[in-house]
């Protein structure tokens, strides 16, 4: 029997080499998966192309803002799905590293000796950086497409986007750890994706909502994905919308602790749940 | 002394009115290899999961070379290398990616972990892999792989849960000959659960595990002894009919 040292201490640079660790697989993941940022893409971009298309002349937005002309719905769409990006691939990646194919890359990454809470916020901020990546790649085609936010927009919104990632990735985190059950991205898409996207500012403005109906304005003043795009959409234009930013951060926050607490083994839900674990 | 890689008490777990895990106590001796006997469902899964510190146990502790998984978790997970039962691993990254992100979780920079690398893998066969998708690999190589990575931070204690599912007869007796040496040789503390008796050699320690209780343990001649049986799998069918009958299995459970 040979005698044992501790192997190494959980030193700062130890943390640090574990965070780039966990950020590193997530790029290589993402490039290695043409499909999954294809798909990332094309979503946003068939709803600028074909949707919004559709809808110019049926929806006129007048002048809001942060436009300061009369902007065509393209345009005014756009914040939206920059969101939306967000908000898919947030709970795509909390979600999938529980119940996907990869079942039990969530157990390996807890075998780390390193504390809960590094390891889950490390994995939350990779997604986050995933996520940019994506509404990069989609602007740059949005561009081609005439919507042209000044170029300034596009700096101040790099770290609106790691709020709004931050934000929608914990959000996502609390979702895999709640629903055990949660088979397939399907029902994620009817029960959290489409109500948070439709009762929000990304596909009309508030005010056109209230004209409609004072009850769905209500509703859509309490969904922090309003906040999300709104955030995003005075961000492209060089503006930061401290509201937003504030809610979001304190939304931010809450889903984190919660999540947090969730994947705590000893008080959490996985515990009471029985966990992912049993799956397989 | 023969320290204890891996030391059980009391621990007991439900998960809702189901009775998974019942006042298991059990130990791992460094340097052997002990295997952990239970039909499916007898709670080898559950177990794992606590000592990995999945989910917190009900009551009991579990330490892992005398670090205690809850109090002082870092200390017990760094000698700890664990093999699920479900494979885990990135189908799109290489054989060197996943175990480089492996070493990372133990915050061992690149440079050790080459170092490392190599020797694991060569020890597992799987060298000649490494740039390999994983994707590419067979059932058996992807377990081995499994295994190196298991084994990237030098942990005195690996458990492996059921590793051969779905191996070939020459995969699984491989596999089971370069794990029995790494106790042998290496000096590793190796709990390796199974529901076959056929991967159970005379040499081993046995620990028979049977709806959440601890039935019998010690080396595999004791547990014979204690059965009063001829070979392994008289033994297991005794242990089980003993615990059936409520008297008898008191007696077990003690």
């Amino acid at each position: 029997m040979k005698p044992r040292e501790r192997p190494y201490a959980l030193s700062l640079p130890g943390y640090a080499i574990c965070f780039f660790g966990i950020v590193w697989r997530e790029a290589l993941r993402f490039f290695s998966q043409k499909g999954r940022f294809l798909s990332a893409l094309v979503r946003p971009l068939v709803w600028l192309f074909i949707f919004a298309a559709g809808l110019r002349t049926v929806l006129g937005v007048s002048i809001i803002p942060p436009y300061e002309t009369y902007v065509l719905y393209e345009v005014y769409v756009t914040p939206g799905l920059v969101a939306m990006i967000q908000l898919f691939n947030g709970l795509q990646s909390s979600l999938s590293m529980v119940y996907d194919r990869e079942v039990g890359a969530m157990r390996i990454l807890l075998v780390s000796p390193y504390p809960r809470w590094f390891l889950l916020i490390a994995k939350l901020i990779a997604g986050v950086l995933v996520s940019i990546l994506q509404v990069y790649a989609f602007l740059v085609v949005a561009y081609l497409w005439e919507v042209e936010p000044p170029l300034i927009g596009y700096l101040t919104l790099l770290p609106v986007l790691v709020l709004t990632g931050f934000m929608l990735g914990a959000m996502g985190l609390l979702l895999s750890s709640l629903f055990r059950q949660l088979e397939n991205f399907a029902s994620v898409m009817n029960f959290v994706i489409f109500p948070m996207f439709f009762a929000s500012s990304a596909l009309y403005p508030l005010w056109r909502i209230q004209e409609s109906s004072p009850l769905l304005y209500e509703i859509c003043r309490f969904n922090p994905f309003t906040y999300v795009v709104e955030a995003i959409r005075f961000a492209l234009y060089g503006q930061f919308d401290w509201t937003s930013l504030t809610i979001i951060a304190g939304v931010a926050a809450v889903f984190l602790i919660l999540s947090l607490f969730a994947y705590n083994p000893s008080k959490g839900l996985i515990a009471r749940h029985g966990g992912p674990a049993t799956a397989g | 002394m023969t320290q204890s890689a891996l030391r059980i008490d009391g621990l007991s777990h439900t998960f809702g009115s189901r009775q998974a895990l019942d006042n298991v106590s059990l130990t791992v001796p460094a340097g052997t290899f002990t295997a952990l006997l239970g039909l499916n469902g007898a709670g080898k899964t559950t177990l794992f999961s606590l000592v990995t510190r999945l989910y917190d146990s009900t009551s009991g502790t579990i330490e892992v070379f005398g670090f205690d998984v809850r109090r002082e978790s870092p200390a017990a997970l760094s000698r700890l290398g664990i093999v699920f039962q479900a494979r885990t691993l990135d189908l799109d990254l290489s054989v060197r990616q996943s175990l480089l992100y492996h070493a990372a979780l133990h915050g061992i920079g690149r440079r050790q972990a080459r170092l490392r690398m190599h020797s694991v893998l060569e020890k597992f066969a799987i060298a000649d892999r490494i740039d390999d998708k994983v994707r590419n690999l067979s059932g058996g190589q992807m377990r081995r792989l499994e295994i190196a990575r298991a084994l990237i931070h030098d942990p005195a204690l690996l458990l492996l849960d059921e590793p051969t599912v779905g191996l070939d007869v020459e995969a699984r007796e491989s596999l089971i000959k370069e794990v029995r040496r790494l106790a042998s040789e290496e000096g590793n503390g190796i709990l390796w659960a199974t529901h076959l008796l056929e991967e159970i050699h005379m040499t081993d320690r046995l620990i028979v595990l049977h709806k959440g209780r601890v039935l019998a343990q010690g080396t595999v001649s004791e547990v014979l002894l204690q059965a009063d049986a001829a070979d392994v799998q008289t033994a297991f069918r005794n242990l089980i009919n003993a615990s059936q009958t409520p008297s008898l299995g008191q007696e077990a459970a003690e």
